[in-house]
């Protein structure tokens, strides 16, 4: 019969691995940042092709989700109306804690290229942003890099959000 | 005004020439010109009255008075075989006349004609819904109340189609700024956030790549136009200016097949 016995002190070492409980719950977190399917013009055709096989999200552990109470973050990607705005301002209330947002494109940071009556000039104005993504629409590329931006920021982030002040609006 | 350069080199003429200050206009033919169109119209013209009527670009355009919109469109479409309405809105003409124009767009499938009726109606008046002829203008009345509050009778839903309801002001009124009034700018943070959160969000901040007015080096300053550089003083002489809709600029042209060239060589 062979022997399965495990020498700790050369194989290895211990099986036992020292760490802080927000390197532990960052790791969970930035590496399954599902997003809100949310394309609201065609920057979404952009989000799209970055969720589909070529761009392929899910190796970041990036899957869109279709509800907000599922989400993470939130991909504003478009131009958002004035109409819209309240929709949005109930969908990030609905997404639990913690909670990210991308403003994708020229449209959703400053309302782009709509400087009109009917466009709110900017999703900042509404919610919190934390990524803006500059471009009209802004490439797949573009995206898979703010989402590894996204989470670099997780990871330096506190994992337990009430030990920090919060923002207001 | 620019300044006086000689114009003897001929090479250049182009680059004298002002193109855009006289537009050519869209020729206009007598309806007599095409038999359809003209019996169409002795038709029309037996039962309504008709305060103008000619061809333009292959389409024939009546004037007509606004009360007889319902049944001038019955009589077309029940009689004259214009089945669709393929379009209808109104065109703001408040600062020139204090009236709005309506226009409704038909095509006769069966003849394959199309015919424009149009119609004048004062600031406040109202206009008969042709719903009930066509399911096409639920819609467009909608639109057309809603961006020049343009209210029609016996629309069974007049509502807003495209702005929120609780919207106030008729956006394609050409009195209504472009980057919205008061209520526009701050329309979603009274809504969602209320009138108090106005100082914490703070005034929308505009595209900054708008365009100067006073900046003569990277403007043209359409309407107003000056050498490049010029200091702008505001006394700057105006120029006229020429829209489509005005019966302006020709910028189309009938498809026809004697001036076409037909390749019948596939592979050439």
């Amino acid at each position: 019969m062979a022997q399965h016995k495990v020498n700790y002190s050369q194989d290895g070492g211990l099986p036992v691995a020292l760490t802080t409980i927000d390197k532990v719950v960052n790791w969970g977190r930035s590496n399954s940042v599902w997003a809100l399917t949310y394309g609201l013009a065609c920057c979404g055709i952009e989000m799209m092709a970055s969720g589909a096989s070529r761009f392929d999200f899910d190796r970041y552990g990036t899957i869109f989700r279709a509800s907000p109470r599922q989400s993470d973050v939130m991909i504003v990607a478009g131009t958002l109306t004035k109409k819209h705005a309240e929709f949005i301002k109930r969908l990030y209330d609905q997404m639990a804690e913690p909670r990210w947002v991308i403003s994708m494109g020229s449209c959703a940071n400053t309302g782009g290229m709509f400087n009109t009556y009917s466009t709110v000039q900017g999703v900042d104005r509404i919610i919190p942003v934390d990524l803006y993504l500059p471009g009209c629409a802004p490439r797949p590329e573009t995206l898979q890099y703010g989402v590894m931006l996204l989470q670099k920021k997780i990871r330096a982030q506190k994992a337990d959000k009430s030990q920090v002040k919060k923002r207001l609006i | 005004m620019r300044t006086y350069k000689p114009k003897d080199n001929v090479q250049a003429k182009p680059y004298y020439t002002d193109r855009f200050y006289v537009s050519p206009q869209v020729p206009k033919q007598d309806v007599s010109s095409d038999e359809v169109f003209a019996s169409d119209l002795t038709v029309l013209k037996e039962n309504f009255t008709i305060h103008d009527a000619y061809i333009q670009i292959g389409q024939m355009v009546v004037y007509i008075n606004a009360s007889d919109n319902y049944k001038v469109l019955k009589l077309l479409r029940d009689k004259l075989d214009y089945t669709q309405l393929s379009e209808m809105s109104a065109i703001d003409w408040l600062a020139k006349q204090n009236q709005f124009e309506i226009f409704y767009q038909l095509l006769s499938m069966e003849k394959r004609k199309r015919i424009r009726i149009k119609c004048f109606i004062d600031k406040d008046e109202a206009i008969n819904s042709v719903e009930k002829l066509f399911r096409s203008a639920d819609w467009s009345e909608r639109e057309m109340y809603d961006m020049f509050g343009i209210k029609a009778n016996n629309h069974p839903f007049l509502k807003r189609i495209l702005m929120p309801y609780d919207w106030e002001g008729y956006p394609l009124l050409k009195t209504y700024p472009l980057e919205g009034d008061e209520f526009a700018a701050w329309y979603e943070v009274d809504k969602i956030y209320g009138k108090e959160a106005r100082e914490i969000i703070g005034p929308e901040i505009r595209d900054t790549a708008r365009v100067d007015r006073y900046d003569s080096e990277r403007f043209a300053r359409l309407g107003h136009e000056v050498p490049k550089g010029t200091k702008i003083t505001g006394n700057e002489q105006k120029q006229p200016l020429a829209y489509q809709e005005e019966g302006g600029v020709f910028m189309i042209d009938k498809f026809d097949e004697n001036k076409s060239i037909i390749i019948t060589d596939r592979d050439r």
